[in-house]
């Protein structure tokens, strides 16, 4: 058995070491292999600061991950296509910013969390999964009429955006944004959880009748907490968005919502790790099982039903032989 | 008058045809325990819940530290002071004793919405965590996964994490549940101790704790209080022998 | 902008929210007596849709075509209650997603294999094609009303089975109290793989039934699901009557909105930009509705009371 934490630093080094070696060894399909894991483990640490923290089963995060990317979509576009955006008296002017986009995705994304999440946190656990998998659905159906920013066929932005002092282009520089945004995630997770707030919404999660009784409000508690796991997707949806190059509706789609609670709980649900280590499973899974066959799918979900069954701890709890926290 | 701590007046609350409270009076003064007894079904638990928080009344008012609570909320309740304990140890499991007195200490703190600083390096949470702890006994076991504890010590744990909120008054929801001969009389002389503190509406099935303890007994039967007295006068009173035993006992 | 359009748009909408009640229904049941939220709904939707396509291929029947959506969604929902669903009842509802989610990928997939990737082809039978003649001079597929009819019918069944039947009362018990019902003597297992089943024969029946105007395809039935969770989210889970009038609810804001909100628009806006915004709109109409209807009553509106 294994502690924790003598997990979590091989995993995330492991990422840094593989990428340094694709840019030594002078493959970037890797390196963007291993960004696309990065961003996907960086929308489910949000995602799990929410479900694993608050056992917030939210069917919806795909909605922030695509309020991040058309952030970044609708921004770029206006930028690249000279032509700044009309909302009526006010006139936004597009940019190639990323840090100005990552700061629309974020308001963006904790603004609509926290609208979402004053609807649904009235009700309970299952009533809020329906609800966040129906408003996913309904951003998704929006985002395809919208045909001003591609409808069905989404938007290309030509040129990836720019981050002041590097070169976006080079792979590895791009990594390396995504890879910093990472740690910063798994950073504030680590920091939250330990906090007194952290603490309030764990036990918010076991027992919300105690905490009310101590005189905390375990709605508010959630709601928090819901807002900052949006904001957290949000980033990296705009992030995934760059690193393609494309926004399009699958960004909210409910096979997206679905992946991203399927990596947390393939690492372990609840762990700070277990996003990334489900994210680099699942992109290793698809990239592996993908080659061989069409419908890797199929194994894919045979595997998670094997998870659930028998191994709900995730790989973490495997190897640490210790259950994590029951959501 | 100045001496009643929380009172309920009038209360009514009916879940259909169900009358699971019919028009209860109560008062608990400072320094005393008043017991409310009953048998099952007699509505203790609509009672406690409209008194803490969870339950809204039909009609009449909950009144606390001098203010009627009856529209607050049960976390609005808690940080006026009043602290419940349940009948089924309400605690987080997976987390520790001192996590869970944490988070009574919390409660009371202006704090809860920092979110960066590690709770357990906060000194005043901490501090008020311990003390609460030890006056219980469980100091040694902080560090325990509540899951891990016997039922004794649970129980013990529910009276501490009230404790950490400094409470005007304790609503305790049968605190002796479970407790074997030597839990219940180590229970029954922690309650005895902590009456001058802030004062006990307890809800008990244990008569030999109530008999023990009360400075006054109310007896609930079918929702309606049919008795309200001392000891002696309760043990005396014909009307709870026929509640208890039914008629022509 | 005619009464006749208007009238045939509601008909419109009447008939996709009967046939969304069908999914609504199962789902509504099976989360009321088994605790269960179930997401491989939208397969057994999308099962019978297949199984009807391909027994209308083969035999030319289309009665046939339904019994066999039926059997075939029933059937496999039986067996999978029974290897897979049973063991998630006690658990917490992220296992049920998961679990059912992990069944949304093997029979998506697992139909893509069978079937491939190209949609089939389910016809209307001649004896229910084309239009009939309504009162005020509409005309108005006979299909459709054909679907409006039998999902009234399907009601009035679920009706007369639950308040009438013994199933009905076993189930309504199921849903009020679990536990008893076991210690009562009633054997649980047989009446949850039955509920599983009926429920997962409805959406069977209404996949086959709309697969007959729209195509048969994988992941046709996600996107039903979904809007399902919707009209339970409004109606009330564990509420049939609230799915009732929550399906109706959805189908006639989803299909009138789609016609109303761009005409609403073009009283203040250019035509194009009406229509876009109309439309754009129109598509989240159910959602706003259903958003309206949570603020309101958190519990949807024949939901339990907190």
């Amino acid at each position: 058995m294994i502690q924790e934490r003598y997990i979590n630093a091989p995993v995330i080094a492991g990422f840094l070491l593989l990428a340094i070696w694709a840019h030594l060894a002078d493959e970037p399909f890797t390196i963007t292999l291993a960004t696309r894991a990065v961003l996907l483990a960086l929308a489910a640490v949000g995602l799990n600061i929410a479900l694993g923290i608050g056992g917030l089963v939210s069917l919806g995060h795909a909605v922030f991950f695509g309020l991040g990317g058309y952030a970044m979509g609708i921004l770029a576009y206006h930028a690249q296509s000279f032509s700044p955006l009309e909302l009526g008296s006010l006139t936004i002017v597009g940019t190639k910013s990323m840090p100005i986009i990552w700061l629309t995705a974020i308001l963006v994304s904790a603004l609509t969390a926290l609208l979402i999440g004053l609807i649904s946190l009235r009700t309970t656990g299952v009533y809020f999964i329906m609800i966040t998998l129906a408003f996913g659905q309904m951003f998704f159906f929006f985002s395809i009429s919208w045909s001003t920013y591609g409808g069905e066929d989404g938007l290309s932005i030509w040129v990836r955006n720019d981050f002041p002092g590097l070169n976006t282009l080079v792979p590895i520089q791009f990594f390396g944004i995504c890879f910093l945004s990472l740690c910063l995630a798994l950073i504030l997770h680590s920091r939250l959880r330990a906090s007194p707030f952290g603490l309030a919404l764990n036990a918010a999660r076991q027992v919300p009748q105690r905490v009310e009784t101590v005189g905390l409000n375990p709605m508010r508690l959630k709601l928090l907490a819901f807002v900052i796991s949006g904001a957290v997707t949000g980033l990296a949806g705009a992030l995934f968005a760059d690193l393609n190059r494309f926004v399009s509706p699958t960004m909210f789609s409910w096979q997206l919502s679905g992946e991203l609670i399927v990596l947390i709980i393939i690492g372990g649900v609840g762990r700070l790790m277990g996003p990334v280590i489900g994210a680099a499973l699942f992109v290793t899974l698809e990239h592996v099982l993908g080659d061989m066959t069409d419908f890797w799918h199929v194994w894919l979900g045979v595997i998670l039903l094997l998870i659930v069954l028998f191994a709900r701890g995730g790989v973490i709890g495997l190897l640490t032989g210790k259950a994590g926290p029951h959501v | 008058m100045s001496n009643v701590v929380l009172e309920t007046r009038g209360l009514q609350k009916s879940f259909g045809a169900l009358k699971a409270t019919d028009d209860v009076s109560l008062r608990l003064k400072t320094g005393e325990i008043h017991a409310i007894i009953g048998p099952n079904g007699a509505g203790k638990s609509t009672l406690i819940g409209q008194i803490s928080g969870g339950l809204r009344p039909d009609a009449g008012s909950v009144h606390f530290a001098g203010r009627d609570v009856t529209g607050l909320s049960t976390a609005a309740r808690a940080a006026a002071g009043l602290a419940r304990t349940f009948q089924i140890s309400a605690l987080a499991m997976e987390d520790t004793v001192l996590e869970n007195a944490l988070l009574g200490a919390l409660g009371q703190s202006a704090q809860p919405w920092r979110f960066w600083a590690p709770a357990a390096k906060n000194k005043d949470l901490h501090l008020r965590a311990m003390a609460a702890l030890e006056r219980v006994g469980l100091a040694e076991a902080a560090d325990q996964i509540t899951a891990n504890l016997s039922h004794g010590q649970r129980r013990q744990l529910e009276v501490a994490v009230a404790l950490t909120l400094e409470p005007k008054a304790f609503v305790m929801d049968e605190p002796m549940a479970g407790l074997g001969a030597e839990g219940s009389k180590t229970m029954t002389g922690f309650l005895d101790e902590l009456r001058s503190e802030a004062p006990i509406l307890l809800v008990e099935h244990d008569m030999d704790a109530v008999f023990a303890l009360a400075d006054r007994i109310s007896v609930l039967v079918y929702g309606r209080v049919v008795a309200t007295g001392t000891v002696d006068e309760i043990r005396a009173s014909r009307e709870v022998k026929e509640a208890y035993l039914g008629d022509g006992a | 902008m005619s009464a006749i359009l208007i009238i045939e748009q509601i008909l419109n909408g009447l008939q996709f929210g009967i046939m969304l009640f069908l999914m609504a229904a199962g789902l509504t049941l099976i989360f009321g007596v088994m605790g269960l939220i179930n997401l491989a709904h939208g397969s057994l939707y999308m099962i019978g849709a297949f199984a009807a396509a391909a027994t209308a291929g083969a035999t030319g029947s289309f009665l046939l075509a339904l019994v066999a959506a039926l059997a075939a969604a029933a059937i496999v929902g039986a067996i999978v209650e029974i290897v897979v669903i049973r063991r998630l009842y006690c658990a917490a509802h992220l296992d049920q997603v998961l679990a059912t989610f992990a069944l949304i990928l093997i029979f998506s997939e697992g139909t893509r294999w069978i079937f491939g990737s190209f949609p089939l082809f389910l016809d209307v039978p001649s004896y229910l094609s084309g239009p009939v003649s309504l009162p005020g001079g509409i005309q108005y597929s006979l299909y459709r009303l054909a679907l409006i009819v039998i999902g009234l019918l399907v009601a009035l069944g679920l009706w007369w089975l639950t308040a009438r039947t013994r199933l009905g009362i076993q189930i309504r018990a199921g849903e009020n109290d679990r536990e008893m019902i076991a210690a009562l003597g009633v054997d649980i297992s047989k009446l949850y793989t039955l509920v599983f089943a009926l429920g997962a024969a409805l959406a069977g029946l209404a996949g086959a039934l709309v697969g007959a105007i729209q195509s048969v395809q994988v992941g046709m039935g996600e996107p039903v699901l979904i809007l399902a969770f919707v009209v339970i989210v409004i109606g009330g889970i564990g509420s049939i009557k609230g799915a009732f009038i929550g399906s109706l609810l959805v189908g006639l804001t989803d299909t009138l909105g789609g016609i109303f909100l761009p005409e609403l628009f073009k009283l203040y806006m250019e035509p194009g930009a009406a229509s876009q915004t109309g439309s754009a709109l129109a598509s989240m109409a159910v959602y706003i509705l259903m958003s309206i209807v949570l603020v309101w009553r958190p519990t949807g509106l024949f939901g339990a009371r907190a």
